[in-house]
């Protein structure tokens, strides 16, 4: 072991900023990264064991303990929940006869919980050793855990590919793009190359004038200008990088995964375009864990891109070096907060920044830095090739040209859309076949919960805007049970923990709905609830802890009376059960509890 | 080249230093807004949130905030005071402080802002986390239980060779302050001495010595934290 974790830190250069894959090689390698082989790679390092700890122990799928032979993590989100992950989950354990939590004591199977991961629209899914495995139902985990115990690769277990590039030799995955509705922007035609050559023939500054007046703003969620961006960017001195946002972990979003499996040349390209404009010679493509299972296509596409010189030495003859890499992360939603990002590409732990200063100022290794969603930089290379004009005239007047929605929930055609920015939510649930609606998650779980009265809205950034989540809720669901603790229940789980508001907001805001959930909340805790979610909102360092009570306050607003039919309109209420403490302590002692019932 | 700039707090107004951190510039002035992980000349951290000032009508963390040209700021308002006392409340709540055994009550800043913002009964509910207490290495113990999570002892106490004694372990809700096993046996007396006085609270103690000074003797026993500072524009 010991030359092998050396082999590998030397692989990295020895260089501390390099921890993260570091630490993913490790993790691959001997299932685990132990106390051991922290100790060598902070001795080799040259950094304090606790300072290797801290960023192992920042992403979920950096374990001590080795995974079982075969480690599955399974969705615990609220769409996976939706589609029956509770059967899954029971069948997992009675199949393997351990608890989620826990490996069988042979060491083949280990069994997790993981937060979204990207696959909304074929939920129950999971992750077996990095592979994608979707719609699960009791049977195929019967199969699953029967197919272990021969000992089969997890990539035999299955035979059927999803379509396009789900197929290709480098990806062999079952999933599927559902791509229902591709419009003329990111899913429509295009050809590789022509809009790199057409920008590489232009000034840097009228490149970032045709994004500014494309009127495209940031896909990300945030919607920031993205010409805006860049001309900061290109205005500061010096080396500088382009990263691109590829960690899509709000619940419900699952566009970019998309792109990524069909658009990535268009990805690499408007990177290429973006270092060009600014000024930059290295663009990082950050990418969650979770769609590790097309790094070796996406290597394929970066590889051919240079064959072809479209990346690399003096790009297309017109003297300009640029080229990509690709940074895995490791689990942790709060690492899409772009800060965030650069601190996990930078081998640390994935804690948003104080601003000032922007990444735009002082980025990655502390350089100038652009960072943007994988939507974005296609949108962009669209833009440049047929003109801002063609592009702002979809749309609407503040939020031009088109978005992709991933959609999934309660309907009967889940899967990601190309719809021009304007489209109210009405027509969308005609669209993908949706009745019987109670709800739509706009936005995902920092978003907003929106009520029928509402349906009338707009999908736009200055109504309803989202980058692109959208759970639709029918009626026969519980909305506070299903929904809104799961949501709580996830940020109280991704929380970095910089900002005590955040850290412990969450856990108090989560306790606070299982209270409700449980019948024993007041009218006193629903005001509560609002009023604190104001001092989380308004203190916090990040969005994660500026938006994380958004499930809380939206649905009180929207949706009061499902909170009133839970609470009792007493003005005390005792949280203790006696009984219950009764039998714990008589369970403790060994006696039979013999409470009096009134 | 410093740069001249006037601003307002709470209507007042003043000049100062451009590009200087909110809390600093306010110390100045005999303004005092409360800090706990802020430390003069060491990297802001940003993280306790008690330092929430409102710059131009949103709320900014004073302690990573530099000062620019006509900034209105606004410090002692009721709102931001309710905000402050709730997050003195959140710490009691979220780690375990039983004050009268504390070697550093009275020299504790959550407990003097506690007193300051007359904290009576926390408005939310007690977590009663389950947090251990590490006292292996030779000259420390750490009294996780207290622990508020500034971040002082990892951004200030360092080796000779720049390596870190202390960190954070986990995240969120499972966020614990870790001391390096390896590094602790060979701590300086000076670091050990730093690391309990840059704590803010009695989270770092250092084995052997206690309650050199008595109760009742103590920093904050007779003069409300933050005073010191309001002193210079009595
Ligand atoms: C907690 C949190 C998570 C985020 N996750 C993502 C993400 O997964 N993908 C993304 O593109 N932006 C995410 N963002 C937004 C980014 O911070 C940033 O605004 C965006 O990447 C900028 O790119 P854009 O302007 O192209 O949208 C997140 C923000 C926060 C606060
Ligand atoms: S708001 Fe939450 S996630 Fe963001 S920095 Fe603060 S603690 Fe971390
Ligand atoms: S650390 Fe401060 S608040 Fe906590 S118990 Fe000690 S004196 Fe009290
Ligand atoms: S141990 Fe003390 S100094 Fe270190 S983070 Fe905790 S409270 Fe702050």
């Amino acid at each position: 072991m010991r030359e092998k974790v050396i082999s590998i830190v030397q692989s990295y250069g020895k260089n501390s900023g390099r921890l993260m894959d570091i630490l993913l090689s490790v993790q691959s390698e001997f299932g685990c990264v132990s106390e051991e082989a922290v100790s060598l790679i902070a001795s080799e390092l040259g950094i304090s064991e606790v300072d290797v700890n801290q960023t192992k122990t920042f992403y979920h799928f950096f374990t001590t303990n080795r995974v079982g032979k075969y480690a599955i993590y399974m969705n615990n989100s609220v769409v996976s929940e939706m589609m029956g992950m509770a059967e899954v989950v029971d069948e997992l354990e009675k199949q393997t006869g351990v608890k989620f939590g826990q490996t069988t004591p042979d060491g083949l199977v280990s069994l997790h919980f993981t937060a979204c991961i990207g696959m909304s629209d074929q939920e129950p899914a999971a992750l077996i050793n990095s592979v994608v495995f979707t719609q699960l139902n009791r049977d195929k985990v019967r199969k699953l855990i029967s197919d272990m115990r021969e000992g089969k690769p997890v990539e035999s277990m299955f035979s059927e590919y999803g379509d396009g590039v789900n197929a290709n030799p480098l990806v062999k995955s079952m999933v599927k793009n559902n791509i229902r509705k591709a419009g003329p922007v990111t899913l429509g035609e295009y050809a590789v190359g022509t809009s790199l050559g057409k920008a590489l023939g232009m000034d840097p500054n009228a490149v970032i004038d045709e994004v500014k007046n494309s009127g495209l703003r940031g896909r990300g969620g945030a919607g920031f200008p993205t010409g805006l961006k860049w001309m900061f960017c290109s205005k500061e001195a010096g080396e500088k990088y382009v990263m691109c946002n590829a960690d899509e972990g709000e619940p419900g979003t699952f566009k970019d995964r998309v792109l990524l499996t069909e658009r990535a040349n268009m990805l690499f390209e408007g990177m290429t375009i973006a270092g060009w404009a600014i000024g930059a010679k290295e663009g990082v493509l950050y990418l969650r864990f979770e769609y590790k299972y097309l790094k070796a296509y996406l290597e394929s596409v970066l590889a051919d891109m240079r064959t072809k010189n479209l990346l690399g030495n003096n790009i297309l003859g017109k003297g300009f070096n640029y080229d990509i890499r690709i940074q895995f992360g490791a689990g942790a939603y709060v690492c899409g907060e772009e800060s965030a990002l650069i601190e996990s590409s930078e081998g640390k732990r994935g804690e948003p920044r104080n601003r000032p200063p922007f990444p735009v100022q002082k980025g990655y290794n502390a350089k100038p830095t652009v960072i943007n969603n994988v939507e974005t930089f296609c949108s962009v290379v669209k833009i440049v090739e047929q003109g801002s004009a063609w592009y702002k005239a979809m749309g609407t007047e503040e939020s031009a040209g088109t978005k992709l929605l991933s959609i999934s929930g309660d309907c009967e055609k889940p899967g990601v859309y190309e719809i021009a920015w304007g489209m109210t939510l009405n027509e969308m649930l005609a669209m993908v076949g949706a009745t019987d609606v109670q709800a739509v998650q706009v936005a995902g779980p920092s978003g907003s919960c929106i009520p029928p009265s509402q349906f009338g809205r707009k999908i736009a950034i200055e109504d309803l805007a989202t980058g692109g989540s959208m759970i639709v809720i029918g009626k026969k669901r519980d909305l506070l049970k299903d929904v809104v603790m799961n949501f709580m229940r996830f940020f109280e789980d991704e929380s970095c923990g910089s900002c005590v508001t955040c850290r412990s907001f969450n856990m108090i805001l989560t306790k606070q709905i299982e209270k409700v959930v449980a019948g024993t909340a007041i009218r006193t805790d629903i005001d509560n609830m609002k009023a604190w979610s104001q001092i989380i909102r308004k203190t916090s360092r990040c969005g994660l802890g500026q938006t994380s009570s958004n499930p809380i306050t939206t649905t009180i607003e929207n949706f009061r009376e499902l909170y009133e039919a839970r609470t009792k309109d007493v003005a005390y209420q005792s949280d203790f059960d006696m009984n219950k403490a009764v039998a714990d302590s008589c369970k403790v002692v060994g006696r039979v509890p013999n409470v009096h019932h009134e | 080249m410093s740069e001249i700039v006037k601003f307002t707090i709470d209507g007042k107004e003043y000049e100062g230093v451009k590009g200087q951190l909110l809390v600093e510039v306010a110390a100045e002035k005999g303004i005092y807004i409360p800090v706990l992980c802020h430390w003069k000349g060491v990297k802001p951290a940003g993280s306790c949130r008690i330092c929430s000032v409102k710059v131009n009508g949103r709320f900014m963390a004073g302690c990573t905030t530099p000062l620019e040209a006509d900034m209105k700021i606004e410090n002692d308002t009721p709102e931001i005071l309710d905000i402050r006392k709730a997050i003195v409340e959140m710490l009691f709540v979220e780690g375990n402080h039983f004050c009268p055994s504390c070697e550093k009550s009275g020299n504790c800043d959550l407990q003097a802002l506690g007193y300051r913002y007359q904290m009576m009964v926390p408005r939310f509910p007690y977590e009663f986390e389950r947090r251990d207490i590490d006292a292996s290495s030779p000259k420390l113990i750490i009294e996780k239980n207290r622990c508020i999570f500034c971040k002082r002892c990892v951004r200030m106490i360092k080796d000779e060779q720049g390596k870190s004694y202390f960190a954070f372990k986990g995240r969120g809700k499972h966020l614990q302050i870790s001391l390096d096993k390896k590094l602790a046996v060979t701590m300086s007396e000076e670091n050990a001495h730093k690391a309990m006085d840059a704590c803010p609270v009695g989270c770092i103690l250092r084995k052997e010595v206690g309650f050199a000074v008595p109760i009742g003797k103590r920093k904050y026993d007779h003069v409300s934290i933050g005073t010191d500072i309001e002193k210079l524009n009595k």
